[in-house]
């Protein structure tokens, strides 16, 4: 038997990077917030510097929800479907924000203008084949507010490389203009980033450190970083990482009206019999629960996203919640992020310690801040070093075909080599397709009986061409910095991923697009979702601030509009 | 479609299936079994908590030619490699157990079927080539019956020692810093400064697990086996 508990203003399903943010200008606004998460809170006891618990055995799918709903994955509908052992996402208050690298990159304005402007520049016809990208509904300019505000909230450290259209080389001088510096300076730099640097510099590229949502020194009363290098799968010892259970969650909690229901696994969203939502269902302990609300925020993360409006089916939304128009599950693409690049140094590098936020930035060959005239892509890609080494992914070291893999041989090549490797990391630009597409799986159920997430998507030829020139653009960079070997790793696929997009898509057109502008649903005024589900296209770059600057901005509007989405 | 009863049952029995989990994943040891593993000797008559001796005895053979002792240092059996694993298996690692005892005797007959004797009798020369073929998979289909891929075992395997030999001695591998000192690892800081960091810079060795001085709560983990070949490297 279901208990039906008292009705509130906003329940917000997810207290991740989007949800917990979306808390905040809510709770601030004077509106009764519930928020429903399927893990627990966690503290900085709980974060131990331990390689084995964190990386290998999946620490941060300590709360096993996400874990049993790892979403199946097939190229097209004519190869097999395959399931991971774990989902890359955790349950927590916070989310992923406890885990995460906590790079917090603005799109480039190009990202947000991709048809546009590409066929400005180089005619529609250069627009990838099969392609499902549109313009986004509103430019940079639009977000850059929010961006601001997330930056200054929460904490980010970074150097501006544009304040208002003045440029300066010590930061992005390709990102779009933005109203004032970061509010701490960037996290430092290490003799290893300071070696690329200036191997960058002698490429005459302008090479910058990142910005990241991590303190560079003391912020809000919290410690600045302690660079001791467990951040990657690692939450932060001394809550230096500013995800949104140290930052929004508590100054939320703190103006009385927000409410923080862990544990809570969320199975549907009710509508009544105007087709509006009503209530969202959970259940904790075996325990059912009906929470009514006015309006309700849906950010559980992309997968879950789609799945509970597909699984959320009624006689007004015969095919799945806010799904009249079959929108629900297309445009996804998880982001070109595989394929880095390996090199091999005759020096060490002294990168034991340090994380992965903590990089050297080149973004000449990003977006479309180079000439595509004579390339056969669009888009591009950011190179990125860090310094980030843990004992046992250390010592699994490739060998670069110069030794065995095992034996005295290996043994003798690593105890010489293990710090002298390095592997960057190369975001690219990616688009959604026609075909590439989340359902719900026809077989693998999760234990509550409920099918998973299927992913049916693959990358393009766009894909593919930018992974091998950025590939040469990193390879040319590590040898002007002294590499004597470079190994270059495969592109990956587009399986469960921390970069996911689509599946709710935002924009004006509702017969291509699940949300508003506003993040509102086309056909159900009082549900709104948050997260990269609404983004129609993914940057050279990490999606959270983004994400989190689109859930600032749907809360802002719902606050505005209140009555009018509401009631 | 689901019924309400039938949803409310699975609900309890997932409940209940993760309280079973959490506790047969016994990565929580008191301080007082932790130390036994931390003093570097070698101890290789510990009780074997999931493998049996015969099991233990082959891991052992195989551990010493993939990370041999030689002239550069002891290597993973000496690093207690071995004892990790079998702790692990009883705890975290249970799900792998079953592919442990399959694979291992696959491993035999394939040493007997293809070298005419068991593994641990073989030179160590024709020991490197039996698990050459193993790790390239070439040992599939040979009648030995591995499950699906020798390759797939070797690398589980592989990964496992790899592991005991270089992970957190808490779980009870890298006994003594073997592991750590092999590769030159200055150890788990809590705080590293701008120095730390610099090209050329050698920070002192810290021997300490990270569980040493209380500042943690211990590990658990999920029983979910990693992904292979992962490090867990996402952003």
């Amino acid at each position: 038997m279901a208990t039906t508990l008292k009705g509130t203003d906003v329940v917000i399903i997810g207290l991740g990077a989007a949800g917990g943010i979306a808390a905040l200008p809510l709770a601030e606004a004077g509106l009764q917030v519930i928020g429903l998460e399927a893990g627990t809170w966690l503290s900085r006891r709980d974060f131990a510097p331990d390689e084995i618990r964190n990386n290998v055995r999946d620490w941060p799918q300590a709360v096993q929800k996400a874990n049993r709903e790892v979403p199946t994955h097939r190229l097209n509908s004519q190869t097999p479907t395959t399931r991971a052992a774990s989902h890359p996402m955790m349950n927590g208050v916070g989310g992923t924000t406890l885990h995460y690298w906590a790079q917090s990159w603005r799109l480039n304005p190009w990202d947000f203008r991709v048809v546009s402007e590409t066929t400005r520049r180089y005619g529609a016809s250069r627009l990838p084949a099969g392609s499902t990208v549109e313009d986004w509904p509103f430019g940079y300019e639009e977000l850059e507010p929010y961006y601001d505000k997330v930056e200054w909230e929460t904490g980010v450290s970074g150097k501006a490389g544009n304040i208002q259209g003045t440029r300066d080389p010590r930061g992005n001088v390709f990102e779009g203009p933005r109203q004032r510096d970061y509010p701490m300076p960037p996290l430092r730099g290490t003799g290893f980033t300071d070696l690329m640097a200036a191997a960058a510099r002698g490429l005459g590229w302008t090479p910058f450190p990142g910005p990241a949502q991590i303190n560079s020194r003391s912020f809000q009363n919290r410690s600045a970083c302690m660079y001791h290098g467990f951040c990657n799968r690692g939450g932060c010892h001394v809550d230096a990482k500013n995800g949104t259970a140290t930052t929004t969650i508590p100054r939320a909690q703190a103006t009385g009206r927000f409410a923080v229901v862990t544990r809570a696994h969320v199975t549907t969203i009710d509508v009544d019999a105007k087709g509006r939502v009503s209530a969202v269902r959970y259940v904790t302990d075996g325990e059912e629960f009906i929470q009514p609300a006015k309006v309700v925020l849906l950010a559980a993360y992309t997968y879950e996203n789609t799945r509970l409006l597909l699984l959320s089916s009624s006689r007004a939304f015969p095919n799945g919640l806010s799904n009249n128009h079959g929108q629900v599950g297309r445009h996804y693409f998880s982001h070109a992020q595989g394929g880095g690049v390996s090199a091999l140094f005759p020096f060490n590098l002294n990168t034991w310690y340090g994380l992965p936020a903590q990089g050297m930035a080149v973004d000449e060959f990003a977006d479309d801040n180079f000439d595509h005239g004579g390339l056969d892509f669009i888009g591009g890609g950011n190179l990125w070093v860090y310094a980030d080494r843990r004992p046992i992914a250390a010592a699994s070291m490739s060998t670069f075909g110069l030794a065995p893999t095992w034996g005295s041989a290996w043994k003798a090549f690593v105890k010489t080599n293990v710090d002298r490797v390095n592997t960057a990391y190369l975001q690219k630009t990616t688009l959604p397709y026609e075909g590439n597409v989340l359902d719900l799986d026809p077989q693998i159920r999760d234990p509550l009986g409920f099918p998973v997430c299927r992913i049916t998507a693959d990358f393009r030829d766009n894909e593919r061409r930018i992974h091998e020139y950025i590939q040469e653009r990193m390879e040319q960079w590590y040898r002007a910095a002294g590499a004597i070997a470079i190994q270059r790793n495969p592109l990956g696929t587009m399986g469960p991923s921390t970069h996911s997009y689509g599946g709710t898509r935002m924009g004006d057109n509702p017969e291509t697009n699940v949300v508003n502008r506003w993040g509102f649903s086309h056909e159900v005024p009082n549900l709104g979702v948050l997260g990269g589900s609404v983004m129609g296209t993914s940057g050279s770059r990490n999606p959270t601030l983004t994400m989190q600057a689109l859930a600032w901005r749907t809360a802002d509007h719902l606050v505005q509009h209140w009555k009018a989405i509401a009631e | 479609m689901i019924s309400r009863r039938d949803l409310l049952k699975a609900a309890g029995a997932t409940v209940a299936g993760a309280a079973a989990t959490s506790e047969a994943a016994g990565v929580v040891r008191d301080d007082s079994e932790r130390r036994n593993f931390n003093t570097g000797e070698h101890q290789p008559s510990l009780p074997l908590e999931a493998l049996t001796a015969d099991e233990a005895d082959l891991l052992t053979a195989i551990a010493t030619r993939l990370i041999p002792a030689d002239a550069l240092g002891p290597g993973a059996v000496e690093a207690g490699a071995i004892a990790y694993l079998d702790r692990a298996l009883a705890g975290a690692l249970a799900p792998q157990r079953d592919a442990y005892r399959r694979g291992l005797a696959a491993l035999e007959r394939y040493a007997r079927s293809s070298r005419g004797r068991p593994f641990r009798e073989l030179a160590t020369v024709d020991q490197d080539s039996l698990l050459i073929d193993v790790e390239t998979g070439s040992a599939t289909g040979s009648g030995a019956g591995f499950d699906g891929s020798s390759a797939a075992f070797f690398a589980m395997l592989k990964g496992h020692i790899w592991q005991g030999t270089f992970g957190d001695p808490f779980y009870g591998g890298n006994r003594g810093y073997i592991g750590w000192d092999l590769l030159g690892y200055p150890g788990v800081r809590t705080v590293v400064t701008a120095d730390d960091q610099r090209l050329g810079a050698v920070p002192t060795p810290l021997r300490r697990s990270a569980y040493d001085g209380d500042l943690f709560h211990k590990a658990t983990a999920s029983t979910a086996p990693s992904r292979p070949g992962s490090h867990g490297d996402d952003a």
